[in-house]
C-alpha cells in the first residue's frame, strides 16, 4: 500500500449464497483523486459502496481507510471517520425540509448531551448556529437557497440529487462516495454536477469515489477508473486507458 | 399576508418565529390561566375536569407522537406505559412518598419499561413491531390483574389527593393547573428535543434508516431513546391519570385503550406537536358531544349501544381517506388559505408521488 492511498481495498470478495457479487477486487484511491468505478449493471459497483459503508460485511479481503481497517467499524461510525455517501435511488428524508436534511448531515459532528437538548441550553443554541453556518456554506456552494425551506417530498428529481450531494458534503468528509451522481439528470444538470465534482476535489480537497455510467462525465472528472464485470476487475488506469482496454470494449459492445 | 424577513439564523431556531405567534400564544396562555374564572359556577367543575383530561391525553399524545409520529415506530402497547406510571404513583403514594418523588419514579420506571419493550424494535419494524408492543401490553395487563399483593388485582387501587409540596391538590381547578403545568413542561421539552440533533435523528430514522445510518446516526441508540422518552412521558401522564380517576384497575389499561391513544395522534395529525393536542381535544370531547347529541336523535339511533365506537371508527376512516395529516393538516390548509388570500390554490398541498426507493436495503 502506497503512503498516499486514502482508501485501499485488498482482494475483497462478497458472496450472497452462490452469487459472488464482488470477486477478489483490489484498488487504491489516492488522497485528492476522483476515482470512478464503471461497469455494466449488476457488476458489483454499488455492492462495493455498501461494503465500504459496512452495510454488508466482507466475505474475504480487507478495506482500509486512512490505515484503519473498516472491518470492525459499525455502520454509523463510518461517517465519523470521514466517509460520506449518496445513494443510487436517492435516500433523502422525504418529510423534512431541505435545510433539515442538510442539518442531519451534520449529525456526525453533534456532541450534545440529551439533557442539554431537552433544556435547549445556550451552549446548545450556539452549537445549532454553528451547524447552521456550515450548512449555509453548502447551500451557497450548490445554489440551493431557493429550496431551503421546501419539503423534499415536493422537489423535482434533479434538485433532490443535488440535495443529497449537499447532505453528504455537510458531513465534511475526507472521502465522498457518489453512487451514480448523474443518473436521471439532464445534460445541463449533469454539466453542473461535473463542475461541482471538480470543485469538491480542487477547492475542498475531498477525495471522491464514484460509480457512474455516463462516460462523458467519467472522462471529464476522473483521475483513475476501475472497470468491473460480473464482480471481477477488468481494467484499471486513466479514463483513456480503460476505455481502450479490449476487455472493457468486449464487455460493453460484445464481440 | 405576512412577509418575514430573516436576518439571523436564530430566527429559525427560536420557539416563536415572529411577533404574530407570540401574540396568539400569549393570548391562549392568558385564556387558559383565566379559564377557571371564565366558566359559570354551576358547570365549572365539569369543564375543568374535562380540560384536565384533555391535558393528560395531550401529554400522552406528545409521548406517542415522539415515538410514532416522529420516529415512525408504531406502538400498540402504550396503555401499558400508562399503567406502569399510574400504578407506580398509586403504590408509592400508599407508601407515603411525596408527589415529586413518586412522579419522578413513575417517569423513570416507565422509561425503563420503554427501554425493555424497545429492544425488539431494534430487530423488527412495521406490523411486527405493532404486534410485539401489543403483546407487551397484554403481559402488563395480566400482571396487574394477577399480582394481587402489590396491585390489588382486579379490585384495583384507590388514591388520595396529591400533596404538591405541602399544597393539597383537592379541587378541580388545582388539578387543572397542575396538569396544564406538566403539559407545558413536557411540550417545551419535546419541542426543544425536536429542534436538536437528537430530534432530527429521530425524523431521519422514520424516513430512511439506511441513509440515517450512513449519516452517522446510531439506530439502536436513538430508537431506544425514543422508546424510553415516549414511555417516560406516558408514565407521567399515567400518574396524573391515576389521581384524576382516584381509582385504577387493570381493565382501564386494556388493548382498546392503546388503540384509543393511537387515535389521538392519527386524528390529530401525525408528525406535529399541534396534532397531539388537537387529537386529545378531539378524543375527549367527541364522547361528550355524542352523549349530548343522543338527546336530539331518535331513540332508535340514539339508544344503540355501539353508537360511540361506530362514530369513532367512521371518523377515523374518513380522516385516513381524506385528510391523512389529521386535524392539524386541515388547520394548516385553512390557515394558508387565509394568510395567502386570495392566492390559495387547490393543488398547493398536493404532493408528488414518491420516486422509487431502493427496496433491497430495507
Amino acid at each position: 500500500m502506497s503512503a498516499a492511498a486514502l482508501l485501499s481495498a485488498e482482494h475483497i470478495s462478497i458472496r450472497f449464497g452462490g452469487v459472488v457479487a464482488v470477486d477478489n477486487v483490489s484498488f487504491e484511491v489516492k488522497a485528492g483523486d476522483v476515482y470512478t468505478i464503471i461497469g455494466p449493471n449488476g457488476a458489483g459497483k454499488t455492492t462495493i459502496f455498501n461494503l465500504i459503508s459496512q452495510i454488508y460485511a466482507l466475505s474475504t479481503g480487507r478495506i482500509a481507510f486512512d490505515g484503519i481497517d473498516l472491518a470492525g467499524v459499525r455502520p454509523h461510525r463510518v461517517a465519523a471517520l470521514g466517509i460520506a455517501r449518496t445513494f443510487q435511488n436517492i435516500e433523502l428524508f422525504e418529510h423534512a425540509t431541505v435545510l433539515h436534511n442538510l442539518l442531519i448531515g451534520r449529525h456526525a459532528h453533534a456532541e450534545a448531551m440529551l439533557w442539554q437538548e431537552i433544556l435547549f441550553t445556550p451552549a446548545q443554541r450556539r452549537m445549532e448556529l454553528e451547524h447552521r453556518e456550515k450548512v449555509e456554506r453548502v447551500i451557497d456552494f450548490l445554489d440551493l437557497q431557493h429550496y431551503r425551506d421546501s419539503l423534499v417530498a415536493g422537489l423535482p428529481y434533479g434538485v433532490r440529487k443535488v440535495v443529497e450531494l449537499g447532505r453528504a458534503l455537510c458531513v465534511e468528509p475526507r472521502l465522498l462516495l457518489l453512487d451514480e451522481p448523474s443518473s436521471g439528470l439532464n445534460v445541463e444538470e449533469t454539466d453542473d454536477m461535473a463542475f461541482w465534482i471538480d470543485d469538491i476535489k480542487n477547492e475542498f480537497g475531498i477525495t471522491v469515489l464514484m460509480v457512474e455510467h455516463d462516460m462523458n462525465l467519467v472522462t471529464r472528472v476522473s483521475d483513475r477508473v476501475l472497470a468491473l464485470n460480473y464482480g471481477k476487475a477488468m481494467a484499471e488506469g486513466t479514463p483513456a486507458e480503460v476505455q481502450s482496454h479490449p476487455a472493457v470494449i468486449e464487455a460493453y459492445l460484445g464481440t | 399576508m405576512r412577509f418575514i424577513f430573516k436576518t439571523d439564523y436564530d430566527q429559525d431556531i427560536r420557539l416563536f418565529k415572529h411577533g404574530g405567534t407570540k401574540f396568539w400564544y400569549g393570548l391562549l396562555a392568558l385564556l387558559l390561566v383565566a379559564m377557571p374564572w371564565l366558566v359559570g359556577e354551576d358547570m365549572r367543575d365539569y369543564y375543568l375536569a374535562q380540560l384536565g383530561f384533555i391535558w393528560i391525553y395531550s401529554i400522552i399524545g406528545l409521548g406517542l407522537m415522539l415515538l410514532t409520529g416522529f420516529t415512525g415506530q408504531v406502538s400498540l402497547g402504550h396503555a401499558a406505559f400508562l399503567a406502569v406510571g399510574a400504578y407506580t404513583e398509586a403504590i408509592l403514594q400508599k407508601h407515603g412518598w411525596p408527589f415529586g418523588a413518586s412522579l419522578t419514579a413513575a417517569f423513570v420506571l416507565s422509561g425503563v419499561a420503554g427501554i425493555v419493550i424497545g429492544l425488539p424494535a431494534l430487530r423488527v419494524k412495521g406490523i411486527y413491531l405493532a404486534i410485539a408492543t401489543q403483546a407487551f401490553g397484554f403481559i402488563v395487563e395480566e400482571i396487574l390483574a394477577r399480582w394481587d399483593s402489590v396491585t390489588g388485582g382486579n379490585e384495583g387501587l384507590h388514591l388520595e389527593h396529591i400533596d404538591f409540596f405541602g399544597f393539597p391538590i383537592a379541587s378541580e381547578a388545582d388539578f387543572y393547573f397542575l396538569s396544564l403545568g406538566l403539559l407545558c413542561v413536557v411540550l417545551i421539552g419535546t419541542v426543544n428535543l425536536m429542534r436538536s440533533p437528537t430530534g432530527r435523528a429521530l425524523v431521519a430514522i422514520r424516513d430512511s434508516e439506511i441513509s440515517a445510518q450512513s449519516m452517522g446516526i446510531n439506530l439502536a441508540r436513538y430508537k431506544t431513546v425514543a422508546f424510553a422518552l415516549s414511555a417516560a412521558i406516558t408514565g407521567v401522564a399515567g400518574a396524573l391519570y391515576a389521581h384524576k380517576l382516584q381509582f385504577i384497575s387493570p381493565e382501564q389499561f386494556s388493548a382498546l385503550v392503546s388503540i384509543q391513544l393511537l387515535m389521538i395522534i392519527f386524528i390529530g395529525g401525525i408528525g406535529s406537536f399541534h396534532g397531539a393536542i388537537f387529537g386529545a381535544i378531539f378524543v375527549i370531547s367527541l364522547p361528550e358531544a355524542i352523549s349530548a347529541a343522543k338527546d336530539w336523535l331518535p331513540p332508535s339511533i340514539g339508544g344503540q349501544p355501539g353508537l360511540e365506537p361506530t362514530i369513532f371508527g367512521l371518523i377515523l376512516v374518513l380522516f385516513i381517506l381524506f385528510e391523512p395529516l389529521g386535524i392539524y393538516g386541515r388547520w394548516l390548509k385553512v390557515r394558508t388559505y387565509f394568510s395567502l388570500f386570495p392566492f390559495y390554490r387547490r393543488a398547493m398541498f398536493k404532493r408528488q408521488k414518491a420516486y422509487m426507493k431502493s427496496e433491497r436495503l430495507r
